[in-house]
């Protein structure tokens, strides 16, 4: 299906250009509105108790001083809150064999990492409830804790939920063709390593957060919540506090960043709801940041073993791994923390042809925090993986990595096809991508510029990767599961009698820019000038149904709604356009706020015809009834993902007597399809690639041995900071998805999925001469210095 | 640990008196008692930057500093410099650059950016980046942000 062309070309589109945000004025005037700045009435304060052990049987709680203390209105434990609140389990039936156990708010019986919540005060203000946490007094029986996944399912490590036997949660093993007989065939050269992907988490600059209010005169739970999916919130506070749904309204006003952490069940969020309903006044919790790292989901953590082979050609013919990772004491609810091995099982290579491949992943229980979908879900596993391998290898076979991949990759007129794991995949432009990439960086100059500084004793790395993105999931993502999450997203259209319109839609805005590229799309599709239009997300009670904005699905899906809905509006529009001006509605098009004819003359401003429509009806022939509304939805149905791809290449420099990276340049060729934006597009794809860079780099949830989070803070956690981070290139190319009209693919979780490779491999190229190579995120100046020392044994 | 304190300042240009406990922090009293919220809680240890605002002309930690030091004070956060225009020219050039994306750092880093400008700091790109590296954006890529610096730089100065 390809769209008609006037809505790309036509005078007054903006479909494609760097239009500045409309609420960046709000938002630079400290005019925002986030959770913690509401205040409602009769408003008090939660803060938790939280268990200051990795796993430990919880004797007895005493809240009796706690209760006489200053401020306080209530305390509840676990026990007080299982009465009110059903418990809930992170299994997903298309997840075959995923197993968790039913988790409370607040723990029931036994503890099962540092800060799970044991304990809620609710006070007059958050310090005062904070004083109250400090009396309660929780006898606890320390157990021992499974804290390292390498461990986790030894015959003498702790079974954290003794009714499963062992600490696995899910196996899945992915075979495809013969791997054994490829690698063992004549002239075949196996490279085989372990990567360790260190634990990270999303630090976003809000945390976590909500406000709930309970009017029990309707039964009415009001929730204010920091997040990205308000329907599928509106289900589980209905489900688990037992209201009707259509009892709960979840509002997401501004949202200070999410990144996948902000779209899961939270015990203290939970709690705070259940809280709200038994005081019948509003409660806020505002986590702080020791509370945001303790109990925020974590990614990553993952250790495989891997292999690939490759003929003295340069042809890659399969890749063989195991993955291990830790998801914490629970399978997260409702999404599940299986997730993410799926992703590295199903993506791992996929941008290359390949026959043979084995993958084998296991999901193991740990006493950490809960581990699940972060930006860019399994992808910087998958591609360090594939692309970290295919480096080694062309160092192997001493070939140019740019030249391994020209041999290897998907022809780019080769679509629709499947990748060795079975995933579809159209509309990709590996080839392209690589060499726009090797243009716009000045691949040889960097090669020449590189051999000259080694003379120097001046260690510079270029590492690349070729990537492929899951955008745009359909339903069989989370809904073919059981999980209450859409997968389709609506829009409405209203013309007002002004002539302006209102739009609203079901995708949620956390900062992408989504309210802007609405309007984007609403106006040229429509045809009205941008600035008279205004969205609205983000509450259940006043949009359409639908998903939200995550894995890269809002542009793709919300965007074709609203250009769905704008169109059927138009269509409304022209019909009563016709009738008024006695013309055939094939003649006459919107432009400029105005009804014109095919030259683009104006005929009738829209404000005189809404003020027809609304005020002097009787103008109008009986038999016209008109609807100056319009919705759509829009899903995803010929293909389980719309996959984008893009090419990515970092430029370092590593002090070989510090250890420190020092990251020169990075460049991003991204065919996220049609660009609705590129102002927001490559900003967002910046801050992408800076995320996956602390991956790389910087960011580690240290654990100790008994499961103890040693770097909770700030100040011990290190992310990205201004100084350290390079200028980044962004170009791109545009192959619209065939699925829709719009054509646009998802762009948000690209840089974060990519460019942990390309840094990993540009480390890997600067340590080759010394005969050293590292396969461990962070690379940490200390694990760097470790791997050029034992080179130099 | 109740006790509390009595203190006058000017908070953008106006009189405020109040009484505060003595362990209020600056950034939450600006935030519950004169609902100004405009400064944002990242960290509450100094390190985001999110709650950076000005004190008698200096850039200062909103989470640093008690409610009752600022007795005497000129406090000005980012509504007060919206509404008094010192910020207009960075606000344009943060929109023109799309130097933001959910906010959330947004004051902090407007009023660290207009602390550099203000002290007739150069549009060298590597020392914009050092400036502003007490301020965390989780969002951009930072890069948005010094293009959006040095513009202002440039304007202010051709």
């Amino acid at each position: 299906m390809t769209g008609p062309a006037h809505i790309f070309d036509k005078p007054n589109r903006y479909i494609g250009k760097p239009e500045p945000r409309a609420d960046a004025a709000r938002l630079l005037q400290g005019r925002g509105r986030f959770v913690d700045d509401e205040k409602l009435p009769r408003m008090v304060h939660a803060a938790f108790v939280r268990s200051p052990h990795a796993h430990a049987k919880i004797l007895s709680i005493d809240t009796e001083d706690a209760r006489t203390s200053t401020g306080v209105i209530a305390i509840y434990t676990g026990a007080d809150l299982a009465e009110h609140v059903t418990p809930y389990v992170g299994t997903l039936t298309h997840m075959a064999g995923l197993r968790s156990a039913p988790q409370h708010p607040l723990a029931m019986d036994v503890a099962r990492w540092q800060g799970e919540p044991i304990v809620m005060v609710v006070a007059t203000s958050r310090a005062l409830a904070e004083d109250a946490c400090e009396l309660v007094d929780v006898d606890y029986d320390e157990l021992p804790a499974a804290v390292d996944s390498e461990t986790a399912l030894d015959a003498d490590t702790p079974v954290i939920h003794p009714e499963f036997g062992s600490n696995l949660a899910w196996e899945r093993d992915v075979i495809a063709g013969d791997i054994d007989a490829a690698f063992a065939a004549p002239g075949v050269h196996v490279v085989e390593r372990e990567f360790r992907f260190g634990r990270h988490t999303g630090v976003t600059l809000e945390s976590r957060g909500t406000l709930c209010d309970y009017d029990p005169s309707e039964d009415q739970l009001t929730v204010y919540y920091s997040g990205q999916a308000p329907h599928m919130m509106q289900v589980i506070f209905s489900k688990h506090l037992g209201l009707p749904e259509e009892n709960v309204r979840v509002i997401s006003n501004d949202v200070g960043g999410s990144f996948g952490i902000k779209i899961h069940t939270y015990g203290d969020e939970i709690a705070t709801a259940a809280a709200a309903k038994l005081l019948r006044r509003p409660v806020k919790f505002i986590a702080d940041r020791f509370e945001s790292f303790v109990t925020d989901i974590h990614a990553r953590d993952h250790i495989v073993k891997a292999k690939m082979g490759i003929t003295g050609a340069g042809t890659i013919v399969g890749i063989d791994f195991d993955d291990l990772t830790g998801i914490g004491p629970f399978s997260m609810y409702p999404r599940t923390s299986a997730i993410e091995c799926n992703q590295v099982l199903n993506l791992t290579g996929a941008p290359y042809v390949m026959e043979n491949y084995r993958a084998k992943g296991r999901v193991v229980f740990q006493n950490k925090t809960l581990m699940c979908q972060y930006r860019a879900v399994g992808h910087p596993i998958a591609m360090a993986i594939a692309d970290g391998l295919l480096e080694d290898a062309a160092r192997k076979i001493g070939m140019d990595p740019v030249a391994l991949r020209e041999l290897n990759l998907m022809a780019d007129d080769s679509y629709p096809r499947t990748s060795a794991t079975g995933m579809k995949l159209d509309d990709l432009s590996h080839k392209r991508a690589l060499r726009k990439l090797t243009e716009i960086m000045d691949y040889q100059g960097l090669r020449a510029d590189q051999t000259e500084a080694r003379k120097d004793g001046i260690y510079r790395g270029i590492g690349f990767v070729s990537m492929v993105e899951v955008t745009n999931p359909s339903p069989m993502f989370y809904g073919i599961g059981g999980a209450p999450i859409a997968s389709q997203d609506g829009a409405t259209l209203r013309l007002d009698a002004g002539g302006a319109l209102h739009v609203s839609s079901s995708i949620t805005e956390q900062g992408q820019g989504t309210n802007a590229i609405l309007a984007q799309v609403a106006a040229g599709v429509f045809g009205v000038d941008l600035n008279r239009v205004k969205v609205t997300t983000g509450d259940t009670a006043t949009t359409p149904y639908g998903g939200g904005t995550w894995a890269s699905r809002g542009a793709g899906i919300g965007g074709e709604a609203m250009l769905l809905a704008a169109q059927a509006l138009k269509d409304q529009v022209l019909e009563v356009a016709g009738v008024m001006l006695q013309t055939g509605v094939e003649k006459l098009d919107i432009r400029d706020g105005a009804v014109t004819d095919l030259e683009g003359n104006e005929r009738l401003p829209l404000a005189d015809l809404a003020r027809t429509v609304y005020y002097r009806g009787n103008e109008l022939p009986n038999d016209l009834n008109p609807e100056l509304i319009a919705t759509r939805h829009y899903r995803v149905t010929d293909f389980p993902f719309v996959f984008t791809n893009g090419a990515m290449a970092a430029h370092v420099e590593v002090d070989t007597a510090t250890g420190f990276v020092k990251v020169l340049h990075f460049w991003a060729v991204e065919d996220c399809g049609r660009v609705i934006n590129p102002l927001l597009v490559d900003e967002q794809i910046r801050g992408g690639v800076v995320q996956g860079i602390g991956g790389a780099l910087y960011e580690e949830c240290h654990y100790s041995p008994d499961g103890q989070f040693m770097n909770a803070t700030m100040a011990d956690y290190m992310v990205p900071m201004a100084s350290e981070m390079p200028d980044i290139t962004i170009a791109h190319i545009e192959t619209p998805t065939k699925t829709s009209v719009l054509g646009a693919k998802g762009a948000g979780e690209a840089g974060t999925g990519g460019a942990p490779a390309a840094i990993l491999n540009a480390v890997n190229d600067a340590l080759s001469p010394m005969g050293a190579s590292i396969w461990q995120m962070p690379m940490t100046p200390e694990r760097i210095l470790t791997v050029l020392d034992k080179a130099a044994e | 640990m109740s006790r509390s304190i009595d203190i006058k300042l000017r908070v953008n240009g106006e009189n405020v008196s109040a009484t505060v406990p003595a362990r209020l922090n600056l950034v939450d009293f600006l935030r519950e008692e004169l609902c100004l919220t405009g400064s944002h809680v990242g960290c509450e240890h100094g390190v985001c930057g999110a709650c950076t605002l000005t004190v008698d002309g200096d850039t200062v930690r909103g989470c640093l500093m008690l409610a009752a030091q600022a007795n005497g004070k000129e406090i000005t956060t980012i509504e007060g410099l919206a509404d008094s225009g010192q910020s207009t020219a960075l606000q344009a050039a943060f929109t023109k650059r799309n130097a933001l994306q959910c906010g959330f750092c947004t004051p902090g880093m407007l009023a660290s950016a207009l602390g550099y400008v203000n002290a007739g700091g150069a549009a060298d790109r590597d020392a914009i980046r050092q400036h502003i590296s007490g301020n965390y954006c989780r969002c951009t890529g930072y890069q948005s942000i010094v293009d959006a610096i040095c513009d202002v730089i440039e304007e202010t100065r051709t």
